[in-house]
């Protein structure tokens, strides 16, 4: 062992009591650090999870239409007013192609064609606007788990079969088997049979979601054989923008992330983040403070003995880096500790905050960098803290503190 | 093992060379303490440095002990002039020429004693190796301490440390060794023990000795007698100390140690 090592753990053994006490105040400051990380990036990304249960992560559709000058610009004063055209149903060109574009962009782990519209479902004399989706089943499984979330029935949707809701179906009184008309702008019409139900959890896409056939929807929604988009699902969401981009590259169609959906979301995550990283910033700032004060006392307490290794040979260099090494060995040994009780404390609070079904309310997210990040970060605290103490050790006059130490 | 320090005090002239040494303290008040020194300390010699309080005897020993650094004049030591030397090779040169032994027996409390006689070779070569801790032992038995090598220096009687201090001083093999009140804190029995330790020291191993004492019973079994008197050399009486033939002024052979008795410092030397 370096005599630099030797020196520093020796004089932290020496001070017992502050060095606990010390490494007591590391540790706690770096559990707060972890617990409180590992609780709010547990809490997003079972938001996340969640919000993006029944939606895809990128949204492929046609470029807008826009409306263009039909008079040359430069040659005169032109009046004109330039309406955007109205949305018309329109279709993505060439979907199959674009299909298998999108799926071999990197990332991308699931597509699913879509051809939807607004309908109105019909019952007797009840009627309710819907919002009708044709899709394929096993393409849109891997999309949104309907089966997974199947009430009754199965998700096939053969010639005149749908899927709808639970909202919908009680609303029109529908059971498994039973018929319904769905009506669209044009005037269009069938008749349709209830192949299953879903809840997704959310009560407007249960209270307006119908799922039928690609074809179906096409005849009634008069598309002809388009679609209206293409729903993709992403290996990582945070990287959704990348893949949107880059789906975009590909096709030239329109590639809508989930951020740009969710946009209040992503906004509540973003502060979120910024209150935790501030707590976390004065968490980190106490530590250092509590270590520097250690450092400086240590530094007066010690002086005579420091004295005392420079007088024998001990160079400003070997000074220093005894307090560095001190202040680094508080921050190391402080933050194992921290995030040994951190994870106990996270462990501890998921498994006790337990929703009524068993599951936990707080979700925590234990992962390794979190605990060598907070452990490398408090080493390092501890080192800058150790600056003004070492700076303080450098500067003793040997001299001085043998003769009246 | 080669011992560097003891060949070039054999062949070069003084060990200690002092030129017109003058020290003030003060910013606006400047006042100065040490008038111009000039002094020769020749290796092996074993040297007493006496005189009042206040006279500018332990600035001196700081000086000379390159703790301090004089206002002006030059100060030689195993032949290289110290002015020459930046912060860091001042350090490094004390470290290596140098052995002190304190008035208040500065041990290091947290550590062994064993630990304590280590640390100037530990400091020197950065890292303990089985070589340091057994010359540490020797010099631990050799002093009479044998029985406490794992005790800590904080455990042990005034007189003990003082002893521990005293095998400190001397793990480097140093060419001069400095005591600045060595036995002031001691009753008289424990002072006896480590003068007579300092001096077989001398004679063993040829270092020259300087302390600084105000006790003229040990003063006077020193070879020579330094009187520092209002930052002035008063009197410099040099003698024929028992067993010690040193012609004054003169770089002479020092003692023979192959007469005197006791354990050899260097194992093997």
């Amino acid at each position: 062992m370096r005599f630099e090592v030797i020196v520093s753990l020796r004089f932290l053994r020496e001070g017992r009591f502050q060095t606990l006490l010390t490494l007591a105040g590391v540790a706690v400051g770096v559990a707060v650090i972890v617990f409180l990380s590992a609780l709010i990036s547990g809490l997003q990304t079972s938001l996340v999870a969640n919000t993006l249960g029944s939606q895809p992560h990128v949204v492929v559709r046609p470029v807008d239409e826009t409306a263009r000058r039909m008079v040359e610009e430069g040659t005169a004063v032109v009046a004109a007013r330039v309406e955007k055209a109205a949305m018309r149903t329109r279709t993505l060109p060439d979907w199959p192609l674009n299909l298998e574009r999108i799926d071999r962009v990197p990332g991308v782990t699931a597509t699913s064609p879509i051809a939807a519209g607004a309908a109105f479902a019909v019952k007797g004399d009840v009627s309710k606007a819907v919002a009708l989706r044709g899709v394929d089943p096993a393409r849109f499984d891997a999309i949104v788990n309907i089966t997974g979330r199947l009430k009754a029935g199965r998700f096939r949707l053969d010639g005149s079969d749908v899927v709808l809701g639970v909202g919908l179906a009680a609303d029109l009184g529908l059971g498994v088997g039973d018929k319904l008309r769905l009506v669209t702008e044009g005037g269009r019409s069938d008749v349709f049979t209830v192949g299953g139900l879903f809840d997704l959890g959310a009560k407007d896409l249960n209270e307006r979601w119908i799922l039928s056939s690609i074809r179906s929807a096409q005849t009634l929604l008069n598309l002809e054989d388009g679609i209206t988009s293409i729903e993709v699902r992403v290996d990582s969401i945070f990287d959704a923008d990348r893949m949107a981009a880059d789906i975009t590259d590909r096709t030239g169609l329109v590639a809508e992330t989930w951020m740009e959906i969710n946009r209040p979301l992503l906004v509540g995550l973003k502060s979120q983040n910024v209150s935790s990283w501030m707590i976390q910033f004065f968490v980190v700032l106490a530590v250092a403070l509590g270590i520097a004060s250690v450092l400086v006392v240590a530094v007066v307490q010690k002086s005579r003995e420091i004295g005392i290794l420079k007088a024998i040979g001990t160079s400003t260099r070997q000074t220093m880096a005894i307090f560095f090494l001190q202040g680094g060995l508080l921050g190391l040994v402080g933050s194992a500790l921290g995030c040994v009780l951190g994870a106990l404390l996270a462990i501890g609070f998921r498994s006790t905050a337990l929703a009524p079904d068993g599951s936990p309310i707080f979700p925590v997210d234990l992962g390794w960098t979190r605990f060598v990040a907070a452990s490398a970060m408090a080493t390092v605290v501890g080192i800058v803290a150790a600056v003004a103490p070492a700076r303080r050790a450098a500067r003793l006059d040997p001299a001085e503190v043998i003769r009246y130490g | 093992m080669a011992e560097p320090n003891q060949v070039s005090a054999d062949l070069a002239g003084p060990i200690l060379r002092l030129e017109g040494v003058r020290k003030s303290f003060g910013k606006k008040v400047i006042t100065e303490v040490l008038h111009g020194i000039d002094l020769a300390v020749q290796p092996g010699e074993f040297v007493a440095m006496v005189g009042p309080s206040g006279a500018g005897k332990s600035t001196l020993l700081n000086l000379v002990g390159l703790l301090d650094r004089p206002t002006s004049g030059r100060i030689f030591l195993d032949g290289t002039d110290t002015s020459t030397l930046d912060d860091a090779g001042l350090t490094r040169f004390r470290g290596e020429k140098i052995g002190f032994v304190f008035q208040h027996h500065h041990l290091l409390p947290a550590f062994t004693t064993l630990e304590n006689v280590m640390m100037p070779l530990l400091v020197h070569r950065g890292s303990p190796d089985d070589e340091m801790r057994e010359r540490a032992r020797q010099l631990l038995v050799r002093v009479g301490l044998e029985d406490k090598i794992g005790a800590m220096a904080s455990d042990l009687s005034g007189g003990q440390q003082q002893r521990v201090a005293v095998a400190r001083a001397l793990a480097m093999h140093p060419p001069l060794v400095l005591a600045d009140e060595p036995t002031g804190n001691l009753d008289t029995h424990a002072a006896d023990q480590v003068f007579d330790l300092l001096r077989e020291f001398n004679q063993e191993y040829r270092g020259a000795f300087v302390i600084v004492t105000h006790d003229t019973r040990l003063a006077s079994r020193c070879d020579r007698i330094v009187a520092i008197v209002d930052g002035v050399i008063e009197s410099d009486v040099r003698k024929n100390p028992e067993g010690a033939v040193l012609p004054p002024g003169g770089a002479g052979v020092p003692p023979n140690p192959a007469g005197t008795s006791g354990e050899p410092l260097t194992p093997g030397a």
